[in-house]
């Protein structure tokens, strides 16, 4: 068991720029931002990707009421993931089944709408909702799914900062392989543009971006680079063991391939290359590869000054020479920084590339740092690959941590 | 303010508080738990809703009088009409 083969079967996504894999992965090649201005409450106009997905697809409207943003966005992608998947719900035996949910933060939103609202009674406590703290428990978004579909398996979130989503489908692979569950949903999801603290915050840390038009303001690896542009969104997916999925002639998606989570151990903030190409080394051999197998690198890189800078570093520690068939890129150039979702979502935004062999660019490079320099980047166009038989996908988050995920195209 | 217009706010309050509800055939004398999905959480939102459109207080032990319609037009509306008139 311990070495199951795990298979991705299911994706269910919403991200600033499409509410399904096929639309995602259609704007991503056509070089389509989803990047609009956002009024954030006592700042004002941001750049900020809104996800705009129907909640009521699958809630009631007494759902939405009570819940939050992140258990919405996470019983959309969960429904869609499983609907996508083909398992036959209705038969599985729910105690089975994990909802793991990466999330960078969670309860901000929730207790900063609850002091704008009692700042309307002039502070007074007797009007704090009463949902505040079902809403602000770090499983929210988790249990809103197990809630929501009957699942009575192991609901819980990952707080991993911005490395949650990749953290989603490890901790998912690590459960499947001890038995712990036969399906698994996870992924990452964030509600954070709902919270001004986290655009103030990177605001008081010069890490926010900006510019005249919100479509070209997150460029990561341009040299006009100036921060990060928030963004809310979601992709869980279902996750099986290899024997399972084939048993009920699931379509795969890809295979986990190896992964790596490691910690820097050195700041708050800011990121530690060094650390960084440990993890992707070990990623690589964990996968039992060498860098030159890896064919989509898909960075982090969040369009800080930076940041950037730091991880091309660790690519080029890692990849440096004899890598001719690396092909790089970022999704956040279409779709800002979705925080906890953000692992999650860039993986899909890849994954039918095993199947397309096309390389979705990063956008919005007018002028290449050459500190960004790597061989391989794609820029502003999709290009075709030779072969794309493995991606390796990048998250790094705040307190230092680290996460590099391997998917490889499955071959039976 | 009368009882009837009394459970009418009382019914425009459920309505926010319940949005999936068909509210058009709520029998006034049945208890509302028992025709419509509220569950002590929505409950609690009634009173809270009370006190922040019309600050009105139910105190806890108060709660069972909130039971159906015909009860709060009898609890609520002297509270109603003991409120200072508006300036």
């Amino acid at each position: 068991m311990k070495s199951a083969r795990i298979v991705i079967t299911g994706v269910g996504l919403t991200a600033p720029n499409g509410n399904s894999l096929a639309e995602f992965r259609r704007n991503l090649l056509a070089g389509v931002s989803g990047v609009e201005w956002m009024e954030v409450r006592y700042m004002g106009q941001y750049p900020a990707g809104i996800c705009h997905f129907d909640p009521l697809k699958y809630q009631k409207k007494k759902e939405l009421r009570v819940g939050t943003r992140a258990g919405s966005i996470s019983i959309y992608c969960a429904r869609e993931a499983l609907a996508d998947s083909g398992i036959d719900f209705a038969a599985a035996a729910k105690d089975r089944i994990g909802i793991y949910v990466g999330t960078t933060e969670h309860g901000n939103v929730e207790t900063e709408n609850e002091i704008y609202a009692i700042s309307k009674f002039g502070y007074d406590t007797k009007f704090w909702s009463h949902y505040h703290n079902p809403r602000t428990v770090a499983n929210n978004p988790a249990g809103e799914v197990s809630l929501h579909l009957g699942i009575t398996g192991p609901a819980y979130t990952i707080g991993a900062a911005c490395a949650a989503g990749n953290l989603g489908l490890i901790h998912a692979a690590q459960m499947l392989r001890l038995g712990e569950v036969d399906q698994a949903l996870c992924g990452g999801v964030s509600e954070s543009i709902h919270t001004f603290g986290i655009f103030a915050g990177f605001k008081s840390q010069g890490a926010l971006a900006t510019h005249a038009d919100p479509r070209r303001a997150s460029r990561p690896f341009d040299k006009a680079r100036n921060g990060i542009v928030v963004s809310e969104g979601g992709c869980l997916y279902t996750l099986e063991r290899l024997e399972d999925a084939v048993a009920r002639g699931a379509r795969i998606y890809g295979e986990i391939g190896g992964y790596c989570v490691n910690s820097d151990a050195s700041d708050y903030v800011l990121p530690n290359p060094t650390r960084q190409a440990e993890c992707v080394r070990k990623a690589v051999a964990h996968a039992g590869l060498v860098p030159s197998d890896i064919h989509i690198i898909n960075t982090h890189a969040t369009a800080t000054p930076q940041g950037d800078i730091q991880e091309c570093e660790a690519i080029r520690a890692v990849f440096g020479a004899g890598c001719p068939d690396t092909l790089i890129n970022n999704t956040k150039s279409f779709i800002g920084h979705c925080m906890g979702a953000a692992g999650a979502l860039e993986l899909a935004g890849n994954l039918p590339a095993f199947s397309d062999r096309l390389v979705h660019a990063t956008i919005n490079v007018e002028d290449l740092d050459p500190l960004c320099a790597l061989p391989g980047l794609v820029l502003n166009q999709a290009r075709g690959a030779a072969k794309v038989d493995t991606i390796l996908n990048n998250s790094f988050g705040m307190l230092g941590i680290n996460s590099t995920l391997i998917v490889k195209r499955y071959v039976a | 303010m009368t009882k009837d217009e009394c459970k009418k706010v009382v019914l425009e309050i459920i309505a926010d508080i319940a949005p999936d509800e068909d509210l058009s055939q709520v029998k006034a004398e049945v208890r509302l738990r028992d025709q419509l999905q509220l569950d002590s959480m929505d409950f609690l939102d009634i009173v809270m809703e009370l006190r922040k459109r019309y600050g009105i207080e139910v105190p806890e032990a108060d709660y069972p009088q909130l039971a159906s319609l015909d009860s709060c037009g009898e609890y609520l509306t002297p509270k109603f009409n003991a409120l200072p008139a508006k300036p």
